[in-house]
């Protein structure tokens, strides 16, 4: 009996040990990212104003801003999302609904899941030699946009078709039972129902891209830029241009590499302060994520 | 298995007197008509050599043991199994005198004449007004709202759904019981005006009010349409069928009228496993 005691204490002695352990783990994590956030909040938060935001770069340090590096990385994400969402979507649906299943296209999704993992530099030379040298596009918004785009178009990938395996297959079946062709039952009931988690991932893939450095400081992005891209809208018909397109651009990222490499202080105070507008852009980003998923998962339970 | 297991009775050739129906019911021409029939999943065939004959406006219930390929056999007739990859048909499925499986075949068409209540219900997370009216639209069948508002009534009215609905058409279809949920799928069914009902044990994940509930609705139902149900429950199938069909192994062992098949079939194997002795 007294064996039988001693187990037990034992093993409670484990779970406790375990617990421990796991908050320890848990609070290297949290701590880390608070002790960085708190440094770049007291460093940038000072910086952080409306001339900050409105301005463009400068050799002065005061009077330098961001106004041109996140127009471009706004313009940047825009032709991301344009790009990758569809195409990845596609695919993605392409894939789990209406590709047979073979080696050939178990060659493909091992192959995505790999390209998700693969360096996000690889991605820059590749643009470097494809759209800059190849297709002569230039170092411009669209390389720029198209270069972030390969990169995530695996993650999107992935998503979609996470999201469409979750839809239970009775649905499928339901709205085949009552004459559907396969585009209606991708249509009508796997793209609404599958919205929350391809959204979601899409959200997480494009804060990912709204980061990234290497591959557009490959492909060559400008690290100082004092004048915004041409306006989409124009006052002459058709009232619409898409010469912004073709203009160079730097985005937040290569911003703050740029100022941080200076050895003035004072540059380093514009870093956080950009760095700042970053963070606060992603997690707006990683927030509408989490609402859509919220919204979807009320509507919809399997 | 020797070659008398497979031969199989045909429903015509039984004479008993029933009580409801005079014997030119269960008589009357053959709305389903299989012919040889053999079915496989990639290299493994789970039905061999089936043929029957399923009449028009009666309820036929497949029985067997689990695996025995009777909702497999099902799905044959609305080809359902055309969504499941590497599946191969072999024979002929007649219905209404056309090959279901010959080329040129409209599937969605097919599927339109045949309607199909599946195991687990399965509305779709829409209100209870579109989960209806759904097969409806695709199929364009109604020209203005009064039309399709009146038709999913009507459907609703069928599957004895309505008057519980009625005040909350709008209303997410998740929202219901299990049991209402079934017979919206039903009503889902019927608001397409099929003339044959696939049934896939479809009161199976039900309690026993909801499962009374349903074979009511199937006895109604078969003045208008020609039932072909799957049932695990034997006292189910005996309540609610005409025509019985036992299966076994991928094999149609014994198709008989329900009551010869419940009191004095013909194979010594359908004798024992409705008596229990397997199954």
């Amino acid at each position: 009996m007294s064996d039988f005691k001693r187990i037990i204490a034992k093993r409670k002695r484990q779970d406790f040990i375990f617990n421990i352990v796991g908050i320890m783990c848990t609070l290297v994590g949290i701590v880390t990212l608070g002790a960085l956030l708190t440094d770049l909040l007291m460093d940038g938060l000072t910086r952080l104003n409306w001339t900050f935001l409105t301005s463009f770069p400068s050799r002065f340090a005061a009077r330098a801003g961001i106004l041109s590096s996140w127009v471009g990385t706004l313009l940047i994400m825009l032709v991301t999302a344009l790009t990758a969402v569809p195409l990845g979507v596609s695919a993605g649906i392409y894939l789990e609904e209406y590709a047979r299943k073979n080696w050939v296209t178990n060659l493909i999704e091992i192959n995505i899941a790999n390209l998700a993992g693969v360096p996000s530099i690889i991605y820059g030379l590749m643009a470097l030699g494809l759209l800059v040298y190849q297709f002569k596009l230039g170092q411009s918004v669209l390389t720029g946009g198209l270069t972030l785009a390969f990169l995530i178009l695996p993650i999107v990938i992935v998503a979609t078709r996470e999201a469409l395996r979750t839809i239970p297959q009775g649905i499928r079946e339901a709205a085949y039972a009552l004459g559907s062709s396969k585009w209606q039952v991708v249509r009508h009931h796997l793209l609404p129902y599958s919205l929350g988690g391809t959204m979601t991932g899409i959200i997480i893939a494009l804060s990912r891209a709204i980061g990234e450095t290497a591959p557009l400081i490959t492909i060559g992005a400008l690290t100082f830029i004092a004048f915004l891209p041409p306006l989409p809208v124009t006052t002459q018909p058709p009232f619409l241009s898409i010469e912004w397109l073709w203009s160079p651009f730097s985005v937040l990222p290569i911003q703050m590499f740029n100022w941080v490499s200076r050895p003035d202080q004072d540059f380093v105070v514009n870093a956080a302060g950009a760095g700042l507008v970053l963070i606060v852009v992603t997690l707006l980003l990683n927030a509408i994520a989490i609402l859509i998923r919220y919204r979807v998962r009320k509507r919809i339970k399997w | 298995m020797s070659a008398q297991l497979s031969k199989s009775v045909d429903p015509s050739t039984a004479t008993i007197e029933r009580p409801d129906y005079s014997i030119e019911t269960i008589t009357s021409a053959a709305k389903i008509t299989v012919r040889h029939l053999n079915f496989y999943y990639g290299r493994v065939q789970a039905l061999f050599d089936i043929s029957l004959n399923i009449s028009e406006r009666i309820v036929t219930a497949f029985i067997g043991p689990s695996g025995c390929g009777k909702s497999t056999f099902l799905r044959i007739l609305n080809r359902m199994n055309d969504i499941i990859p590497a599946t191969r048909v072999e024979g002929e499925v007649l219905i209404d005198d056309q090959n279901i499986y010959a080329t040129g075949i409209d599937v969605v068409e097919l599927r339109r004449r045949v309607g199909m209540v599946f195991q687990k219900s399965n509305p779709f997370p829409k209100s209870i007004f579109d989960n209806v009216a759904y097969g409806l639209r695709i199929n364009r069948m109604t020209s203005s709202k009064r039309e399709l508002e009146g038709c999913v009534e009507q459907a609703l009215k069928d599957a004895a759904l309505w008057v519980e609905v009625k005040d909350r058409l709008k209303q997410s279809a998740l929202g219901l019981s299990g049991g209402q949920q079934q017979r919206l799928c039903i009503a889902r069914a019927l608001a397409i005006r099929p003339s044959i009902i696939l049934m896939d044990e479809p009161a199976s994940a039900l309690d026993p009010k909801a499962t009374s509930k349903i074979e009511e609705l199937i006895v109604e139902l078969k003045k208008q349409y020609t039932i072909v149900i799957v049932t695990h429950n034997m006292q189910q199938a005996a309540r609610v069928s005409d025509v019985t069909a036992f299966f076994l192994l991928g094999k149609l062992i014994e198709v008989n009228l329900t009551e010869k098949m419940f009191t004095n079939p013909d194979q010594k194997l359908t004798e024992d496993y409705i008596t229990g002795r397997f199954g």
